[in-house]
């Protein structure tokens, strides 16, 4: 508003201008300095016209390949915010910051965030680790960061909304699946050698074992960016699961799905579900190398609803048609969205009544569809199975109800 | 009493740089940084550990570790065992299966604390396994290494290798070493609260005491007839060998010496920045570590704190304006001064600038007593005579 009023004033002739900008200034030092005393009485960086956030995510380095594409939704959602009146008639600015794929410089990244630009809240993080060394930093400066990645769970910040899908929402969903669609008995689980694979394959193997009867007949863990998985179609050869279960990250993924295709473990035959492929990693692996293979996802960019077609419409506008769209990349765009309806919601930046605000929020414009924020800071979300066309995207072939996010699964640890 | 003052601060002109240093780091960055940016050079100068440790094994002994970032780590870890296991407490982590073990033990199904852990929860023990186990694994890489004649080039793919499998060995054992992640969420040294800005700041200026304190063990051994053998084990390995010293224990010790110099900095690193993960183990930082000593000059102990401040200040620097494109700013920072300073800052230093002050200093040399003390004051000139500036000529004369 204020913005608006003080722009259309410098085409007017000098004179007037002056008076009317001296008369604007008056108004905006009465109405909106008191206003921005308002909307933020914890020393943060909102001027009467401006407001500022924090984007912290990995724009070089192993992981740069991965938070592009969150790194551009949360762009996206911010432009999208900004032309359509900002927040609380403030314009969002973004300073940018590179976590170089190094964990701490996450941490001296956010330390300069949230001490020196004192931003009103932080758009970042990928990876586990990354989230894990930054945390400590939002808990102390009391930062608000939206992490938009599908994680392990087993936490809960107040500082931090989780925009992407903690382990028992991705996982429970699409076990239950296999086992009723396909009658598995049997799996096969493996994975990368960290904490999210290691966890979300303890949460599969009660479900299996204690829920769905079935039986785990092998699990393995490979090192982050492993290429050599001879030894692993070999076993999968010998005990036949009826169900691989794979989460498998990063590059290792190219080399799996092809050495699998290669040793003639192909759709056709085995059933396989992942956690971790998204339209993204199907660029580098190649939808014909792995299709009809399915993925567990609470998004897919087939995903058929109005909201999705325009967030598609406007991505492909803004950064190419080729770009595409995976689960975490939307998460991502969630995560401004989110944050405009919390501060309008409280009608403050002030990160202690944003939080208070976000819980039980309710967001029907998501592409993912309806989202709504649980005490917890998670969002419910529906979980759906892809299975994957050569064409690099998927086709859903099933949904699930709302699923209540359960960061902390009793009977599960 | 004279001699032993000089061995400690290298002369007068030695003295003069190390003053110099000790007020920047002391005085200047202290009053001009504030507490944000003043951590964040605090943190860079526990890489200087390293790179001071890297002078003497690498610049002075001829050793080319590629694996200090074992050593960093490994005293970065032990310190981080110790905050772990404070913060860990049963009370604040009630929420666990098991409450009083490691959030992430809890994660992986660890019901106790492995033995291992257990003598981390004395500070004393921690204080002692800090500098300890590295040197202790130093000596046995050195005696495995040195003793059989093992050096140069092989001797730095060993350390390359050791430093790749220790990662692999952290990260692979998570339940029992925080995995990839780490371990985080370090909260409170024997109940002090070690994320406070006055914290931050006490903790700032033991670094910068223990660093100074290390540079001047690293002149101690330098001035001292060690030092003199180390330089020439460097040029002449059998030429000293032949004159009856045993070769691989005066390469063992200095070897030694430069990992307890890279823990302290790794434990001070932990305890300044609040966690520690197998980041700072593998390959890359320990090569990023010798380029902080490449830049500073490897024959320079004090050149070496400089590169380290300036090398993290560029990353820093650049990384803030050009989140895109910095490393490609670092990477021609580090081609530069290979092709154009091949001995660094202090080699640029004695080559260039202290010759221009030499210039400037003639003329007052004739003038009175009373002005002459004036010039006197400044930054070490020619550093004739002093330590750092002996070897800086004979590296030159070396093929």
């Amino acid at each position: 508003m204020d913005s608006k009023l003080t722009g259309s004033s410098r085409r007017l002739p000098r004179r007037l201008a002056q008076g009317a900008a001296a008369l604007s200034m008056l108004a905006m030092s009465i109405f909106a300095s008191t206003a921005s005393a308002e909307v933020n009485t914890t020393g943060l960086a909102v001027t009467d016209t401006e407001v500022v956030v924090g984007q912290l995510h990995s724009a070089t380095g192993t992981m740069a390949i991965s938070e592009t594409g969150s790194i551009q939704a949360e762009r996206l959602a911010i432009e999208q915010i900004n032309a359509s009146g900002g927040i609380l008639g403030r314009q969002i600015k973004v300073i940018q910051e590179d976590g170089a794929s190094d964990w701490p410089t996450f941490a001296e990244k956010a330390k300069k965030l949230l001490e020196r630009d004192k931003v009103a809240a932080v758009f970042g993080c990928w990876t586990s680790a990354s989230r894990k060394a930054v945390l400590p930093i939002f808990e102390r400066e009391n930062g608000l960061l939206y992490y938009p990645t599908f994680y392990e769970g087993l936490e809960q910040s107040k500082n931090v909304v989780y925009t992407g899908q903690e382990a028992t929402q991705q996982i429970l969903a699409g076990l239950d699946w296999v086992a009723k669609e396909k009658g598995a008995k049997t799996f096969y689980l493996l994975g990368s050698d960290y904490i999210w694979p290691r966890t979300s394959m303890k949460i599969a193997r009660k479900h299996i074992e204690n829920v769905l009867g079935g039986k785990v007949v092998g699990e393995e863990y490979y090192p982050l960016g492993n290429t050599q998985f001879g030894s692993l179609t070999n076993k999968i050869k010998l005990r036949k699961p009826d169900v691989i279960f794979a989460a498998v990250v990063g590059g290792s993924n190219v080399a799996f799905y092809k050495q699998l295709k290669a040793a003639g473990i192909t759709a056709d035959k085995q059933t396989l579900l992942t956690l971790s492929v998204t339209e993204d990693e199907l660029l580098g692996i190649g939808g014909e190398n792995m299709a009809g293979f399915y993925a567990s996802m609470k998004y897919f960019q087939s995903l058929d609803n109005p909201n999705n077609a325009e967030f598609v419409k406007a991505f492909k506008a803004k950064y190419g048609s080729d770009a595409v769209i995976g689960d975490v990349t939307q998460a991502a765009y969630l995560g401004p969205w989110l944050w405009k309806a919390a501060v309008e919601k409280a009608g403050s930046f002030d990160v202690d009544k944003v939080v208070a605000a976000s819980a039980g929020l309710e967001l029907d414009t998501a592409p993912e569809g309806y989202v709504k924020v649980h005490e917890n800071q998670h969002l419910w979300s529906k979980t759906r199975i892809g299975q994957v066309q050569a064409d690099g995207q998927f086709s859903v072939v099933y949904e699930s109800d709302l699923i209540e996010p359960n960061p902390f699964p009793k009977g599960y640890q | 009493m004279n001699s032993t003052l000089d061995k400690f601060f290298g002369g007068k002109q030695g003295g003069i740089g190390l003053l110099v240093l000790a007020a920047l780091i002391l005085v200047v960055f202290p009053l001009a940084l504030d507490s944000f940016r003043l951590n964040m050079v605090g943190k860079y100068l526990t890489y200087a550990f390293v790179a001071v440790g890297l002078v003497l094994c690498w610049g002075y002994g001829g050793i080319l570790s590629l694996g200090q970032g074992i050593f960093f780590g490994l005293g970065g870890y032990c310190m981080a065992m110790f905050l772990k296991l404070e913060a860990s407490d049963p009370e604040s982590t009630k929420i666990q299966s098991t409450p009083g073990i490691p959030d992430f033990m809890d994660w992986n199904q660890i019901t106790e604390l492995p033995l291992f852990w257990q003598p981390f929860q004395s500070f004393g023990f921690t204080l002692l396994a800090v500098v300890a186990v590295p040197a202790i694994l130093a000596l046995v890489i050195g005696m495995a290494m040195f003793k059989r004649r093992v050096g140069d080039v092989y001797f730095s793919i060993v350390t390359q290798a050791i430093a790749a499998i220790l990662t692999i060995l952290i990260i692979g054992q998570q339940g029992l070493t925080g995995g990839v992640n780490g371990i985080t969420d370090l909260k409170t040294l024997l109940g002090w609260d070690i994320r406070t800005d006055e914290a931050k700041i006490i903790l700032y200026f033991v670094n910068a005491a223990l660093l100074l304190g290390c540079i001047l063990i690293g002149r101690f051994i330098l001035a001292s007839k060690l030092g003199r053998l180390l330089m020439a084990m460097r040029d002449k390995e059998e030429r000293v060998r032949f004159s009856g010293y045993d070769v691989a224990s005066f390469k063992i010790f200095v070897f030694c010496v430069a990992a307890s110099f890279s823990a302290i900095g790794g434990a001070m690193f932990t305890l300044q920045v609040g966690f520690m993960s197998p980041s700072f183990v593998g390959i890359v930082p320990s090569i990023e570590m010798v380029i902080f000593a490449a830049v500073g000059g490897r024959m320079s102990l004090l050149g070496a704190v400089y590169g380290a401040l300036l090398v993290n200040y560029g990353k820093t620097v650049f990384s803030e304006s050009f989140p895109e494109l910095w490393l490609y700013f670092m990477g021609g920072l580090f081609i530069a001064v290979v092709m154009y300073f091949p001995n660094g800052l202090a080699g640029l230093w004695h080559s260039h600038a202290s010759k221009w002050l030499a210039r400037l200093r003639l003329p007052s040399r004739r003038q009175p007593p009373a002005a002459a003390a004036q010039p006197a004051e400044q930054p070490p000139a020619s550093g004739a005579g002093t330590i750092d500036a002996v070897p800086a000529k004979q590296l030159e004369s070396t093929p």
